[in-house]
């Protein structure tokens, strides 16, 4: 096996909630306990509704936020424990792109400027000829060329993909190793979104890089990723190959989000969802098993009381339930997925 | 009988010195009772403005060039605003509008809220609305007893229920409803979609839906309308559209959109940008972009046609029969 690029072990971010002062403190616990890790060369594709903790963990991994317990393993060292100096270093070789392109550039700045700023912030440069060549080179990676047409634009006169592009081009030019991209495309129209998602694959490849993919969207993370891994209130509930993932869920709360995505094809009818009500409260997550209050096939005492581990049930594929053998007992014999109720 | 008939309607928006946003240009449609019309197309193609047009509220710089609309075959887009206030306008045609979970106002009870829809059109009593409003609370899926309710005590997906429902009160024929379901979770998205389908069937409605999502569109719909800059590009029953696309536009844009079902293949993203509606190509508007455009369609805009399969397309190579696919189109 490869030696992962940039891991997280036992992650926790819990967030206090401002109260009285004599009131007991609590905590939002926003990512609880989550391991994994990404690959060289890998794109990890992190799923969820709003509120299940994934970008949060996004985050931690490029130290925007502290963990409050855990550990961020890059190259094999914590980053958790760098000095400011050597932070600077690895804040250098982990980037980020963010949802909305127009809300994370100076309105301004020109594209040369945006381009320019990560540089002077790392010194990069000595003379501007030198910016000027690593500026066009990142603006070439991302297909907006000929460069000399776009850097003196503002993002105002930039098209949404063509925004999405500079913030990559952005994230890309200090050469990073790592890249967290969150939501990268929800904002963008659906004709260019496929260029987006088709220019992280050819990066990832061309630089060898490891990404971190953020989406609430299983058709998209099915499409880019080459592992998984669904979250729900904080924790993963199944991580594994994304074909694994989707078409043969050993969760009963990724089976309800597949069966909530809709499909463009006109003959699939509306599926049965299986499960009811929202997301709850991070403050308070249920005991035990944090989906059981709307999990379909829960069983109790058990899934009330006793917190499920992320086990590998099959090959490469990991579960977070007492009864995923249930699951795959119920399919049927041409692999579908039967309904879990 | 189509109940709701949308005929040639053109609605531009005026900017100073002469210019026009084409917003919605020569469009033709119609619903029957009971069915339902997916609108589908990427942002600033004109699907919003479209549902206003049709619900008459537009604003000051909008001007209705042409068309007619006609329900039951009663024509509203040149009738006196009072009527329409009185007659039609969310009594027969209702709308959802896009973000609608936060359109409740926040310091006042979500039965007020509804109340007021109520009594403002109906003239009942306070107390009979209120019934009114438990009825309609129960109707799409939440306790009566919450109607005590502030909205931030509603989740979000309650919220857009209580939207809908409002939408409800007075018993439309006709429910526009415009992306009813962004900024929704997954799950929550699917219960809202699954509401709608029920609700169409159980009330009889009509259901116009807008939408950027094909998939949404696809499974929610009868008909399918795909509009790009402002115009259909291709209309006709949502198997033709989506299993056999005519414009390639559609095809274009259906093998944009990944999917969670089988096997990966790589995505195909149109080259280009949407144009911009206050400065068109001349022509065929998807053509700048379009694989296989040739110098005809430059000049003159090619028209809606009818082929013999019932589907309607906007494109010379369609109709002129230079584009294909490799499979049978049917060019009559």
């Amino acid at each position: 096996m490869v030696d992962p690029l940039i891991g997280v072990k036992n992650l926790r971010k819990w967030f206090p909630v401002r109260r009285g002062l004599l009131t007991p403190k609590l905590f939002v616990r926003a990512v609880d306990d989550v391991s994994f890790s990404i690959e060289k060369g890998k794109i990890l594709a992190l799923a969820g509704e709003s509120g299940s903790g994934k970008t949060t963990t996004g985050k931690v991994m490029i130290r925007l936020i502290e963990p409050t317990s855990g550990k961020v393993l890059f190259n094999g060292e914590d980053v958790t424990g760098f000095d400011s100096k050597r932070l600077k270093e690895f804040k250098k070789q982990a980037q980020i792109v963010f949802q909305d392109p127009y809300d994370a550039m100076n309105p301004r700045q020109t594209v040369f400027q945006i381009l320019q700023e990560p540089l002077l912030v790392h010194e990069m440069t000595g003379s501007r000829d030198e910016a000027t060549d690593l500026v066009y080179r990142a603006l070439e990676d991302v297909q907006l060329t000929p460069a000399e047409e776009f850097t003196p634009r503002f993002p105002h006169e930039l098209s949404g993909g063509q925004r999405q592009r500079v913030a990559v081009a952005r994230a890309l030019i200090l050469h990073p190793k790592f890249i967290m991209a969150d939501e990268p495309v929800s904002m963008l129209d659906m004709s260019v979104r496929a260029e987006i998602l088709n220019l992280f694959l050819d990066l990832v490849e061309k630089y060898d890089l490891a990404l971190l993919f953020i989406t609430h969207d299983l058709a998209v993370s099915k499409y880019i990723a080459d592992e998984l891994a669904i979250m729900y209130l904080g924790k993963i509930a199944e991580i594994g190959n994304p074909e694994d993932v989707v078409d043969t869920p050993l969760h009963p709360y990724t089976i309800a989000l597949v069966a909530a995505v809709p499909v463009p094809d006109p003959r699939a009818k509306l599926s049965e969802i299986p499960i009811s009500g929202e997301i709850p409260s991070p403050i308070n997550p249920p005991t035990g098993c944090r989906f059981h209050p709307r999990c379909p096939i829960a069983q109790f005492p058990i899934c009330r009381e006793k917190e499920p581990s992320l086990e590998e049930k099959v090959l490469g594929h990991f579960a977070a339930c007492h009864f995923s053998n249930l699951l795959v007992e119920k399919r049927k014999p041409e692999g579908r997925v039967s309904k879990a109720n | 009988m189509p109940l709701l008939d949308v005929k040639n309607v053109k609605m531009y928006y005026e900017l100073v010195g002469n210019r026009y946003v084409k917003a919605v240009d020569d469009v033709s449609f119609s619903v029957s009772k009971g069915a339902s019309l997916g609108v589908v197309g990427e942002s600033g193609c004109g699907k919003s403005s479209l549902a206003i047009t049709i619900m008459r509220l537009l604003p000051m710089n909008a001007k209705i060039l042409s068309g007619d609309v006609t329900l039951d075959r009663q024509e509203i887009l040149k009738m006196p605003e009072a009527a329409l206030r009185r007659e039609i306008r969310w009594k027969r045609i209702s709308m959802v509008f896009q973000g609608a979970m936060n359109v409740l106002n926040p310091v006042r009870k979500v039965g007020d809220q509804m109340a007021e829809a109520i009594m403002a059109h109906d003239g009942v009593s306070k107390k009979e609305a209120m019934g009114t409003c438990r009825k309609l609370l129960s109707v799409v899926g939440i306790d009566p007893s919450r109607i005590g309710n502030y909205p931030h005590e509603f989740s979000g997906g309650m919220r857009q229920r209580t939207v809908i429902a409002t939408a409800l009160a007075l018993d439309p024929d006709v429910l526009i409803a415009d992306e009813p379901t962004t900024a929704l979770d997954l799950v929550v998205q699917a219960q809202i979609l699954k509401l709608l389908k029920e609700l169409k069937e159980k009330l009889g409605l009509s259901l116009i839906l807008i939408s950027h999502d094909v998939s949404i569109v696809s499974e929610m719909s009868d008909n399918v309308a795909v509009m790009y800059a402002g115009r259909i590009a291709e209309y006709g029953k949502a198997l033709d559209v989506f299993l056999n696309p005519l414009h390639p536009y559609t095809v274009s844009l259906l093998s944009a959109v990944p999917s969670v079902k089988g096997k990966r293949r790589r995505l195909q993203s149109i080259r280009g940008v949407p144009p911009n509606l206050a400065n068109l190509p001349e022509g065929c508007k998807f053509a700048p972009r379009c694989d296989y455009a040739k110098p005809e369609c430059l000049s003159p805009e090619p028209t809606l046609e009818l082929l013999g399969n019932g589907q309607y397309v906007r494109c010379y190579g369609i109709t002129e029969g230079w584009i294909n696919y490799g499979r049978p189109i049917d060019r009559r």
